[in-house]
């Protein structure tokens, strides 16, 4: 195997974690914050990508401003998110997980019909920002543009998220509603709102990476379960609610993925979901989280 | 002319958990710039008067009037931004955050501004400008006991709710906090204290309601029970 194959197997790992990380940060966010596991993140994920179609329909029916078309795509997700939690998520908070599971199962059900009733069972697509649009060589080999931009905003956003919650108050505030939310209602902040905001950035996370996939992958009915399932191994592997965690837990799971297929060629799947048994048996509460 | 209504008036106040009652018609009083203290045993009620009026366990029954307002249902952080502190008897700091973080996250929370500022906490409690990087999971249960008290000063309240700051501490430490709270109490803030200990109380105390299975037994100044022994045992020695 050549150095520049081994380095183009890479590159393919590190595009694919870097979209789930984007998708998996904010699954991770809610769980750690609220407790809630959001099993309809995937939903919101296929919905930024479904707006962003629309949008660039709207916008340039011929192609082109894919850029407004996803900022307001993760906008719109955000809004939905924003309305969800109001009305239903509010209620779920210190359930029992059953509540919670059977809770965000039903929406990705619901949201899954409104999509397919909303936009069809075609696979839809939308072409590649002209900007990004060219490649580059790198150690003998092609990089399209728009993958090197997608593998250096996973750690953009990593990086922002972190200093976010490390280093401003909002970012306290948030730390501190995860360890005691009555004791911080208690003080005199308004927990509830801290968690709407949360949840809103967690659907514009998943609303953006939705919109953000579409140049290199078709929208199609059934992408919502399909990669809710790889956002939770990720967030499994890293550690629910660790942001670096899921990043770590992305990259991992990109690679093994992508060098997993020239070891078991036709099981893609199997190394990453060995990986996640064996992690799971060592280290139940994932590589950066903790016993609970 | 009708004299000012008291900083703080419960009225015939009922609180449940569930099924299980356990305040049945409590009344008091406290005015402006006084310590007032509710004294009693385990599970008569103290840190459940408390709760009720923080909101955070909403009252079956009864009246918590805040300068003549109800306040009763109202949402903690209402509460709280109104003007009443509560410094729980379990601590509850946040124990990821560091000592500033604390301070700092309550500051926010309260949006409250006033005399107490991150210096003048760190005057009262020098110790914890010392600790100031530590993470609160890391300090002892004195040190916590301060950066609780400190946390609420934060938001600058005007009444402050001190649930058995005294216990678990060693005897040394409780004397150190008997010090902060007496300095509190010259400096003019408010302070509704429950306690077991009844020495601690009484060397803070102005007036003293005794609680007894969610009813009060006895109200009075605390100089009654401080000088009558036999008054005292009859209340307390059960």
């Amino acid at each position: 195997m050549s150095p520049s194959f081994l380095f183009s197997q890479f590159m393919g790992g590190l595009t694919t974690a870097m979209f789930l990380f984007l998708i998996a940060s904010g699954l991770s966010l809610v769980f750690g914050v609220m407790r809630v596991i959001n099993f309809a993140h995937g939903s919101f994920y296929m919905l930024g990508a479904y707006l962003a179609w629309q949008a660039v329909q709207w916008l340039h029916p011929t192609g082109g401003g894919f850029w407004l078309a996803a900022l307001c795509a993760a906008l719109g997700v955000g809004i939905l998110g924003v309305l969800t939690e109001r009305v239903f998520f509010r209620a779920l908070y210190g359930r029992e997980e059953l509540y919670q599971l059977l809770f965000t199962y039903a929406l990705v059900l619901v949201l899954g019909d409104a999509a397919k009733f909303l936009w069809g069972t075609d696979q839809l697509s939308v072409s590649t920002p002209p900007a990004l649009a060219g490649s580059v060589r790198i150690f003998g080999t092609t990089q399209p543009l728009y993958t090197m931009f997608i593998v250096a905003i996973g750690p953009a956003i990593a990086f922002t998220l972190w200093l976010l919650l490390s280093r401003t108050g909002a970012g306290r505030m948030v730390r501190a509603a995860q360890m005691d939310r009555e004791m911080l209602d208690a003080l005199g902040a308004n927990v509830a709102a801290i968690y709407t905001a949360m949840f809103a950035l967690s659907a514009f996370l998943a609303g953006l990476s939705g919109a953000l996939v579409t140049p290199i992958q078709s929208i199609v009915p059934g992408m919502d379960v399909l990669i809710i399932v790889q956002a939770f191994i990720v967030v499994v592997i890293g550690g629910m609610g660790s942001l670096w965690g899921t990043f770590w837990g992305s990259v991992i799971y990109g690679q093994v993925l992508s060098f997993g297929i020239l070891i078991f060629p036709g099981f893609s799947l199997f190394s990453v979901f060995a990986l996640m048994a064996v992690i799971l048996i060592v280290r139940p509460w994932g590589l950066f989280g903790r016993p609970l | 002319m009708t004299a000012p209504p008291p900083l703080l008036a419960i009225e015939g106040l009922h609180a449940a958990y569930g099924l299980s009652r356990v305040l049945f018609g409590i009344s008091l009083q406290v005015e402006a710039g006084e310590c007032v203290c509710l004294l009693g045993r385990n599970g008569v009620g103290k840190t459940t008067t408390m709760r009720s009026v923080m909101g955070l366990l909403p009252p079956t029954g009864g009246h918590i009037l805040w300068k003549g307002t109800d306040i009763a249902g109202w949402a903690p952080h209402r509460v709280a931004r109104a003007g009443i502190g509560f410094v729980p008897e379990d601590r509850r700091v946040f124990a990821e955050l560091t000592v500033w973080e604390n301070l700092d996250v309550a500051a926010r929370a309260a949006r409250r501004d006033g005399k107490w500022t991150i210096d003048a906490v760190y005057e009262l409690f020098p110790i914890l400008r010392e600790l100031r990087n530590r993470r609160g999971g890391f300090l002892s249960g004195g040190e916590q006991q301060m950066l609780t008290i400190a946390r609420t000063l934060m938001g600058n309240p005007e009444l402050l709710l001190l649930d058995e700051p005294s216990e678990g501490l060693a005897p040394l430490v409780v004397e150190a906090l008997l010090h902060n709270i007496s300095a509190l109490k010259e400096q003019g803030v408010t302070i509704l204290l429950a306690e077991q200990g009844v020495d601690f109380s009484l060397a803070l105390a102005d007036r003293v309601y005794v609680l007894e299975k969610g009813r009060i037994r006895h109200a009075g100044p605390a100089a009654e029970l401080r000088n009558d022994q036999e008054l005292r045992n009859r209340l307390l020695s059960l």
